[in-house]
């Protein structure tokens, strides 16, 4: 397989197995007209196997959905063919229009265009829960 | 703007002041009876409720203000596609103060968050219901005149019951409480109450399914209802629905000071028999409510530079 290198971009590395089409559907890289290669199952010496992503174009990226879905990951931005920056990724304390309530009961079911909007709740279990009804975020 | 949605958007600090104030309005009520003058509340409830809209009304009567309100739900601008955060708007125009009462989860927070004024959660579906949890409040405090190193029992439906899950919150604050936890297996507390709230706060927790067998250890005894829809089949309803139903022989072995509280409305699951016995506090609990929701429209009142 061969996947060239990125001139401009960014490589989203050491992503938990498994999770990377779900960071790529958050972070609506479907809908652009660029250059991604998605690698599932990369063996890794620190993680046994992690996905990567590589995005080959200078667009903004949400840190906060990579910090939601995938703490562990490293973002590296690429410029003129070189590492220009490393960034560790942190969970984000609140989540802004990422995913929606799966609860039927909270009024964002009925009043869709409210803003969704999930705290972090429990930093170690990784637990977000919806500002409106309370129910554990599920994606 | 302060609004209150949660029990836990009031600090323990909050409570108590709320509580002074409280037992203040009971011992002299004619010094409040003016406090509110040209003020208005308005109760939006979008489903029906009889005894906590007139609770919020006769509280803000008390006060010597004004009630607007709406005739019912099917007759609100709601019924005619109206969002949540518009009625909130429109009616900050209006009213001093908002009561609101909704179906769905979180409505009060939307309200809240568009409002002018503060707005008060009289009950988001299942979600939280505040005011509730401040008539209990006040009613254990005026029974036992503290809040800590108390075993309380709360008995029922402790799956769905919001009121429950609100006291629990409300109580772990409080050094040297105690819960035990009495309820069938279909309707034990929630992990997430049990984790987010007990086991974090590391308070001690029992679970059990023999109310006689917990009575003797308890100061309080909450009792809710099991209710038929909860369960998957009759069959299971059938057999559990009386061994949680509170009569004098149930009390046997209780303590003398035990208090009985109920969030009520009661169905079956307190026998009338038990009324009279002085350990009863689910009437005055409902008084109680009046008192706390006098104190805390003062307080967000007051909070927001209206009085």
């Amino acid at each position: 397989m061969n996947v060239d290198s990125i001139r401009n971009g960014y490589v989203i590395d050491h992503i938990t197995a498994g999770s990377g089409m779900k960071l790529y559907e958050l972070l609506g890289l479907d809908a652009l007209d660029v250059s991604i290669a998605i690698i599932k199952n990369v063996t890794s010496r620190k993680m046994g196997r992690k996905d990567i992503i590589k995005i080959d174009a200078d667009i903004p990226i949400d840190l906060d959905i990579i910090g939601f879905v995938d703490p562990g990951a490293t973002v590296n931005i690429i410029k003129d063919d070189k590492l220009a920056e490393k960034k560790t990724i942190e969970m984000p304390e609140t989540l802004h229009g990422v995913i929606r309530c799966k609860n039927p009961r909270c009024i964002t079911s009925t009043e869709q265009e409210l803003p969704q909007v999930f705290r972090l709740t429990d930093r170690e279990n990784k637990v977000y829960r919806c500002v409106y009804c309370e129910t554990k975020a599920q994606f | 703007m302060r609004s209150i949605i949660d029990i836990l958007d009031l600090s323990p600090a909050e409570i108590g002041e709320l509580i002074a104030t409280a037992r203040d309005i009971i011992d002299d009520p004619a010094k409040y009876a003016e406090k509110c003058r040209g003020k208005k509340l308005a109760t939006l409830f979008f489903e029906p409720s009889t005894r906590t809209r007139m609770s919020f009304e006769a509280a803000m009567y008390e006060l010597g203000g004004n009630v607007i309100s709406m005739a019912s739900a099917a007759s609100s601008s709601a019924a005619k596609g109206e969002s949540v955060a518009d009625t909130a708007r429109v009616i900050s125009c209006y009213a001093d103060i908002i009561a609101m009462r909704h179906p769905k989860e979180g409505a009060a927070l939307v309200a809240a968050n568009n409002a002018t004024v503060p707005v008060i959660n009289a009950g988001d579906g299942g979600h939280c219901h505040p005011t509730q949890t401040l008539a209990d409040l006040l009613t254990i405090h005026r029974e036992k005149g503290r809040f800590d190193d108390l075993t309380i029992g709360f008995c029922g439906d402790l799956k769905f019951g919001r009121t429950v899950h609100s006291l629990i919150n409300a109580m772990s604050r409080y050094p040297g409480i105690r819960f035990v936890l009495i309820s069938p297996e279909e309707l034990k507390v929630p992990s997430y109450v049990k984790k987010d709230v007990l086991q974090k706060n590391s308070i001690p927790y029992v679970q059990t399914t023999d109310l006689e067998g917990a009575m003797p250890d308890l100061d309080i005894l909450y009792m809710t209802r099991v209710q038929k829809e909860r369960f998957f089949n009759e069959e299971d309803y059938l057999r559990l629905k009386d061994s949680y139903i509170l009569t004098p022989e149930k009390l046997k072995n209780a303590k003398p000071d035990m208090n009985i509280l109920h969030p009520l409305p009661r169905v079956n699951e307190i026998s009338v028999k038990v009324d009279d016995d002085p350990r009863a506090c689910y009437f005055k609990q409902v008084l109680n409510g009046k008192y706390m929701r006098m104190a805390l429209i003062l307080k967000l009142l007051k909070e927001a530079g209206t009085i």
